[in-house]
This record gives C-alpha cells, structure tokens and sequence, in this order.
C-alpha cells in the first residue's frame, strides 16, 4: 500500500505547461484530504534551479532530475528515471498532465510499474477512501467513473479541466539520482511554432470554424485574435484542406475544454459534438436554425457569419 | 521488413452510444462497427512501406467474433495476413491486459517494425500501443505524421503541443498513427475477393502463454465502476433578430454581463 501522491510536472525551456499547475493544484486539494504528502518532480536539463514557481501550489517536497541527457523528452530515459522514484518512494498516486508528452509517458510508465492508468480524467473525487476518476470515453459521449486497483494508480489529467489554486508552503527540495541508461530515441530536431500560437487544448477560447465558412477563415482568425484565443476547425474543413489537421476538433480530432466555443458554420456532427461539448460555455453562429449543433449551444445566433462575425469583432473590440 | 498493425474493430463515430442495463457496459446490438480511423491510417502506412521495400503486413487484433470483419477489411486493403486473438476468458480485458495479449502474439512472428493507431475512438485510453512496445522492450514514438526508414533506422515526425518534433531510433520500433499520416485507400472489390483466402489465425490467450490471471473483465487494474451520460446543458438562448449589428451587439452583452467569458 502506497503513500503520497507524486505529480509528474512537464516544462520546455524552464516554462512550466499550464498543466502541471492544475496537476499540483489538484494533487494538494487530495493529498489533503487524504493527509498525506505531496511531491512535485521536474526532470530536464537544469532542473534544480526550477523547482521555485512551483512552490506556490503546495508540493511538500521538489525532486528534481536534473542531467543533460534529460534535456529533451525522451519516452525511455523519462519513463526510468520516475519508476526509480516511484519504486523507491512507493507513492499510492502518481498524477500526470495528459498533454501528448504526458500521453505518452503515463502509458509507458503504467506498463513498465505494471500499474493501472486512468487516462485523461476530467474529475477526481474520494468516496470511502478510495480515489474515484471520472473520464469521458467515445470522444465524450459517454462519461466513464473507474476505479484503479492496487498501487501505484496512475492518473493523467486533461489539460484545461482542473482549477488552479495557490496553497503556499514550505517546500523542501530533493534531487533524484539520474540513471536513465542508453537513449533508445534520440530528438534530432524541433520544429516549433511561436510562443504566442495558443495550443488548442490548452487555449480559453477557441473559434471554431466548418462547412459554412466556405474556406474563408479570416474572419474567424480575427475574432480569435481579439479574444486571445485559438483556431479550431470540424473535419470537413480540414478534409477540404483549408485547415491543418493539427485544428481539427472532435472525436477524430482533438477534444477541447475551452471556457469558451464559438463554433462558426459548423453544423455539429455528433463527432465534432463529441470534441467540444466539455466546454464551458458554446455559442454556435450558423444560417440553419435547425443545425443540431444549436442542441448543444448555450447561445444561438440565426445568421450569415460573413456578417454577424465582423459586428461580433466590432463588439469585443468596444469592450477592449 | 516484416510489419505488424495492431487494429481495433470500434462503433462508427457517427453512432449514438447507450448505456446498457448493467450501468457499466454499452448497448451494441445496433451499433456499425468500424476499423479505428487511426488504425487505418497505420495499415496504410504499413502497406506504403512494404509496398517500398518488400516484406509482409500481418494485422493483429484482438476482441470478439465479429472482429474477424475489421481484420478482413485490412486484409483486403493489402495487408498479408490476420492473427485474431479470441478468448472469451480475455474479453473486458483492460488496456494493460490488451496489451500482454497482443505482446505476445507479436512475440511468436519475426517484426522490424509495428504500427498502431494512436488511440483508439472507443476507450480513448492512449495505452495499448505503449504497453505493447514496453513488453517487447523496443522504443515507442506516438502521433506520427510522417516517417522514413533507412539502413534499420526510422526517423518519424512525431506532433508535440506548438508544433512537430523529429526522433529517431534503431528499428525494431513501434509508432502509432496521427491524422496526417497519409490518406486510407479504399478496399478494391478484387481485394476483398483476395482477402477471403489470405491466413487468419485465430488464438487463445492460452495459445499465447498469457497467464489467464492478468486479462479478462476480473482481472482489470482499472476497474469501471459506472457510466454516466455527460450532464444534459441548459437549453440553448436564442439571440433573437435579424440585424448583424444587433445580433452582435446582443450576443456580446450576453457573454458580458451573463456568461461573464468575455
């Protein structure tokens, strides 16, 4: 039986993803209730002087891995350095941000420990004890409440899902010995869109845009940029090719939780409907007032986007 | 080079999924079953590739009997052959148990390389793939979106958040499928005839040595323990009108003052 709750924290170029703090936030909030401790563990090139920005969010203690050969992700050298952690310090949860790092590296780590994984939780609760997660499965449509048998359980948490909360405390550090042995895989190079592009799994906002936009997405970019939001677009008009497939939203795409979706000349296939319907709030901008996507919208507007969307623009650059 | 496609039979996305009666299981009597879509674009990869430079596609998959369809429809795109594994002590296996069964199957032929889709649309776990990889002990690289092989290396862009990186490792490897890959062909009606007569194997968990303790719906690390419908929205408010600049401004407001997002 395990004790403690571990929260695998992910950075790039001492930036932590937005991620690893709803990981911590929510790694206090039960090693609270279960009165146990929390450990935040970094892993890079560096490590030990990163350890600061995290004290914020509670973790008793910081381990740090810090070794050239971890500058890069690798699944391998990630995936050995935490299971020595995790076998020497015998944690009972071990939670994870599931951006597609921590995709890979909870489903690797959980078969090398031979532990169980609930992979991309939206919600995590105690019941007699026993740590309850609950994860969307068919792209959403379904909402699975599982149970993980025996210890280490493995957690990875949807980005965007969790609230962040700032629980300072005083924070002892640690350092991790570094022995991830030869590299399987090697990162010959990056190629990485600016800074200022928001991940979609990650952004607030998203302005989604389908069929009815006949390819024409200027419109949709520009409300974007003025909401300090991200692109999205449905299949179709990512197989017509006006979209990369990294923007495409939906069961075959990637699932969104933005606090808000407006979703413009989209129909709302139940595929698409199935990639966004964890949003907080959805408006749906579309000239049939019988599309199914105004089923799921918290706001409908009956309208042709070519003109609704500059009046729109016009509207939130007033409130700026 | 000897490729081997992990393929999953799953509910079109296009179907309405109900909950069954037991709370923890789905409804499937009126459900179309499909190959996962990120499965096919493994099992056309794996064809470009032999296609390229010689050698067999063996399709595995494991699941009930209606399975032996997914298994043919890629048989009949091109790949060699189909291993079914087919167990009903092993069906409700988890993704860890998946995994061992699969493992071991791919464990009793010669592979250079395997392919898998990312994940698959019914489960969503993100897992199988992985575990396989870590039980034969060779490197992953998940989400690829384009790939080269030479002198028993591969190199794979692989999606990151903001953008691609680009790995490379010692063949024998196991990648999993992103959207962008490539695009599917279809199944030619002479494929279809062909792919009547190509080998499918059906095995046990038995036939494969898994231990019988570790898969099956008993034997779950993760355990189901409902299923719930996502909570129903409030019906939708309807921005009533006909003037853009109206129904802008009123839609704003909402999102303003009520929602408080903007």
């Amino acid at each position: 039986m395990g004790q403690g709750i571990f929260v695998i924290t992910e950075q790039r170029e001492g930036a932590f993803r937005k991620v690893s703090y709803e990981a911590l936030s929510e790694g206090r909030r039960l090693a609270d209730s279960k009165q146990s401790r929390l450990t935040a563990i970094i892993l890079g090139s560096g490590a030990d002087a990163l350890a600061a920005p995290l004290e914020k969010y509670g973790p008793d203690t910081v381990l740090t891995a810090d070794d050239a050969s971890l500058a890069e992700y690798t699944t391998d050298a990630y995936t050995t350095v935490i299971a020595e952690a995790v076998k020497k310090q015998n944690p009972e949860l071990i939670i994870i941000g599931a951006s597609i790092i921590g995709k890979d590296l909870s489903a690797r780590l959980a078969a090398r420990l031979d532990a169980g994984l609930a992979m991309d939780c939206v919600a995590i609760r105690i019941e007699n004890n026993e740590f309850i997660f609950t994860r969307p499965i068919y792209g959403g449509k379904i909402l699975s409440e599982v149970k993980v048998e025996g210890t280490p359980k493995i957690v990875a948490i949807r980005p965007n899902v969790f609230s962040i909360a700032e629980a300072p405390r005083s924070t002892t550090s640690e350092k991790l010995a570094v022995s991830p042995g030869p590299a399987k895989t090697k990162v010959v190079e990056k190629k990485l869109e600016s800074a200022e592009k928001i991940e979609l799994t990650e952004a607030d906002v998203i302005i989604s845009g389908g069929r009815g936009t006949g390819g024409k997405f200027e419109l949709i970019e520009e409300l974007a940029k003025a909401l300090n939001g991200a692109v999205g677009a449905s299949r179709t008009a990512v197989d017509e090719g006006w979209r990369p497939h990294s923007d495409q939203v939906g069961q075959t795409g990637k699932v969104v939780s933005p606090i808000l979706y407006i979703a413009c000349g989209i129909s709302g296939a139940i595929q698409h409907l199935a990639g966004m319907s964890t949003s907080k709030y959805i408006v749906a901008i579309n000239k049939d007032a019988e599309a199914p996507i105004f089923q799921k919208a918290d706001y409908g507007v009956v309208g042709d986007l070519f003109q609704v969307l500059p009046a729109i623009i016009n509207e939130v650059k007033k409130l700026k | 080079m000897e490729i081997v496609v992990l393929v999953k039979q799953v509910p079109d996305t296009e179907s309405l999924i109900q909950i069954a009666g037991d709370g923890i299981s789905i409804k499937t009597d009126d459900l179309k079953w499909v190959v996962n879509p990120y499965d096919e674009f493994a099992v056309e990869e794996a064809l470009r590739i032999k296609e390229a430079k010689g050698g067999t596609v063996t399709i595995i998959s494991m699941g009930p009997a209606k399975t032996v369809e997914a298994i043919r429809t890629a048989l009949a795109m091109g790949a060699d052959k189909g291993i079914h594994i087919s167990d009903p002590a092993a069906e409700g296996s988890d993704s860890l148990g998946i995994a061992k069964l699969l493992a071991a199957a791919v464990k009793k032929i010669p592979f250079d390389l395997i392919i898998a889709g990312m994940r698959a649309v019914d489960g969503d776990n993100y897992q199988v793939a992985s575990g396989v990889a870590e039980l034969l002990g060779i490197p992953q690289i998940t989400q690829v979106i384009k790939q080269e092989i030479s002198d028993k290396k591969i190199r794979c862009h692989q999606v990151v958040e903001g953008g691609i990186a680009v790995v490379e490792a010692d063949l024998p490897v196991l990648f999993t499928a992103q959207r962008g890959l490539n695009e599917p062909r279809y199944a030619s009606l002479p494929g279809i005839m062909k792919a009547k007569k190509k080998l499918l194997e059906t095995k046990t968990a038995a036939d494969l040595g898994v231990d019988p303790q570790v898969v099956g719906t008993k034997n779950r690390k993760v355990k189901i323990t409902s299923l719930k419908l996502p909570p129903a929205r409030k019906s939708v408010t309807m921005i009533k009108g006909e003037d853009p600049a109206n129904l802008a401004a009123d839609l704003i407001k909402k999102l303003h003052e009520e929602a408080k997002v903007i």
